[in-house]
């Protein structure tokens, strides 16, 4: 299969690989997918609780080129953005930015997910250090 | 010595035709072009006389007794189509019965499958983790219906060697006739079909350094005399087995590749087997957690290593090490979305059968290129674990197993 240019870019050069605290209460982790179905991504963004703005993001991918470009592109638009506007970033992003053939759509379909994933966990855990604040 | 990229190791799915092949062949389309079922003129005898002489090679190659037991056809798929489909029409009054294995080319399969379709009953044999059958298995699934076994000699994504010659003996003892589809493993491991018992074999030139788009049957004249339903009306041709004018100059490439492997075999699989060794050497003490599919020697194709790098795509470490020609059983590079066929009936995890690489070394490779190869996929595997998350867990002593994945 012929890949885009810039699947290649990131699948060479991906951006942003690597492991946060996932311990730390500022950090959400999001590990979607599944070995059996040849792709498994992990990602992690550091959140500055007070404004909100993902400040750090990682990521670690099994998968395809597509997989590993489709998430290393995730976590270069998450950076510096709130965890809202992260919220509405969508596959088809993904899609159109890596010019992703059809058989490929599912991994960004997961880095979505990865995305969201992280956030929820980010999310959990405030909720948790809030209750935890309230006693 | 610099070497020349990109690098082929695909051997499986194709050889580049030695350059013999090609000097052999070129008379044919030009000045000795005549059909070789022209009787009455010179041109037809030239064609004629080297389409009876790669006949008589060939049936030399595979230890046939005359070159008359061999039919030439396009290539392997006819073959095994004009085999399975022949044998079950003509052989329909007395059985309805097929046994086969999973493992098997989708040639063979899919005949299998077409056959179901028309009221066939077919077996399809499990192999073991090495992916083996069991002769004991198919000695156990033949019935009084039972008309053809077909199993290949060699596998062409793992390697493994099955036992035809035990294979062939239980078809002579119930009376069941013989298929072989034996293109991977013809000139590269063993193969005697008077010796094993095997009464069709499917041979296909572009896997032995030959050209594309011609292949023979070989079909046993004697003891017993196998009979045919021919597949394709016309002149018949081929004995009446397989009609259509011949293809004299890639029967001549045939000849010649048969020939070069009848006086050079011995050497040719010392060479693949050395530079295997040599690779897979270098990938096993250099890396941890990979693992060797298919059987180990004698019971494996000289040139063929398939190996799982657990953690790592194969889709992925093929893009990694794009400038060597490489095939992977992971889903990614297969148009179906399916992980290999073949290591999901051996019983190899999907997840390690999406790990899977395969290197298929022929007989123009080098020590310069396999050296190359090891080091580039050490270095590669190596840069994407470090990007796997899978492997960082497995690193930290988590289970992968215990953990709730959910499919997408």
């Amino acid at each position: 299969m012929a890949y885009s240019d810039k699947v290649i870019d990131h699948y060479e050069n991906p951006r942003n690989v690597g492991t946060l605290d996932k311990e730390d209460p500022n950090v959400g982790t999001g590990l979607v997918g599944a070995p059996a179905c040849g792709d498994v991504m992990r990602l992690q963004l550091r959140v500055n609780p007070e404004t909100g703005v993902i400040e750090d993001a990682k990521f670690k991918t099994f998968g395809c080129g597509s997989a590993i470009a489709s998430s290393s592109l995730a976590t270069e638009w998450i950076k510096g953005r709130t965890i809202d506007e992260a919220m509405a970033l969508t596959n088809t992003d993904i899609v159109q930015e890596l010019n992703l053939p059809p058989v490929k759509i599912h991994c960004s379909v997961l880095a979505e997910d990865a995305v969201k994933s992280a956030i929820a966990d980010f999310r959990r855990k405030q909720g948790e250090k809030r209750a935890e604040q309230e006693k | 010595m610099s070497i020349k990229l990109p690098i082929y190791l695909d051997n499986h799915a194709t050889t580049p035709m030695d350059p013999r092949v090609l000097q052999a062949m070129l008379p044919f389309f030009t000045e000795k072009f005549g059909n070789a079922a022209s009787r009455n003129h010179s041109f037809g005898w030239e064609a004629e006389e080297v389409v009876e002489d790669a006949r008589d090679t060939l049936a030399q190659l595979i230890g046939a007794k005359s070159g008359k037991e061999i039919i030439w056809t396009s290539g392997a798929t006819e073959s095994d189509n004009l085999a399975i489909k022949g044998v079950a029409e003509f052989y329909r009054d007395k059985g309805d019965h097929i046994i086969t294995c999973k493992t098997e080319h989708k040639a063979v399969l899919d005949t299998c499958k077409r056959l179901e379709r028309q009221g066939f009953r077919v077996t399809y044999l499990d192999v073991d983790q090495r992916g083996r059958v069991d002769p004991d298995d198919i000695k156990r699934a033949i019935d009084d219906k039972t008309i053809l076994i077909s199993i290949m000699l060699c596998n062409n994504e793992i390697g493994t060697v099955q036992p035809i010659a035990e294979i062939g003996k239980i078809a002579k003892e119930r009376g069941v006739i013989f298929h072989c589809d034996s293109v991977q493993g013809v000139g590269r491991v063993p193969f005697d079909v008077e010796k094993m018992g095997v009464d069709l074999a499917s041979i296909s030139a572009h896997k032995m350094y030959g050209p594309k788009g011609v292949g023979a049957l070989y079909v046993r004249r004697n003891k017993p005399r196998v009979r045919l339903v021919a597949q394709m009306d016309g002149g018949g041709h081929e004995r009446g087995m397989r009609s259509g004018t011949l293809n004299v100059p890639s029967i001549a490439g045939l000849g010649k590749a048969a020939d070069i492997l009848l006086k050079e075999g011995e050497q040719d699989r010392a060479h693949s087997f050395n530079l295997r060794q040599r690779l897979r050497a270098k990938l096993f003490s250099e890396l941890d957690e990979i693992y060797l599919n298919g059987m180990d020697d004698p019971w494996r194709h000289p040139g063929n290593l398939n190996v799982s790098f657990s953690f790592v795509e194969g889709e992925a470490m093929m893009m990694a090490i794009k400038e060597v020609a490489v095939s992977s059983g992971s889903a990614c590079t297969s148009a179906s979305l399916e992980p290999s066929y073949v290591l999901r009936a051996m019983g190899v995890g999907e997840e390690l059968a999406h790990s899977s690489i395969r290197f298929g070394i022929g007989r123009f490779n080098t020590e310069e290129e396999i050296d190359y190869v090891g080091a580039r996929v050490v270095e590669q595997v190596k840069r994407l674990r470090d990007m796997s998350p899978l492997y960082e867990m497995h690193r930290e002593g988590i289970d992968l197993k215990s953990i709730h994945w959910q499919a997408h």
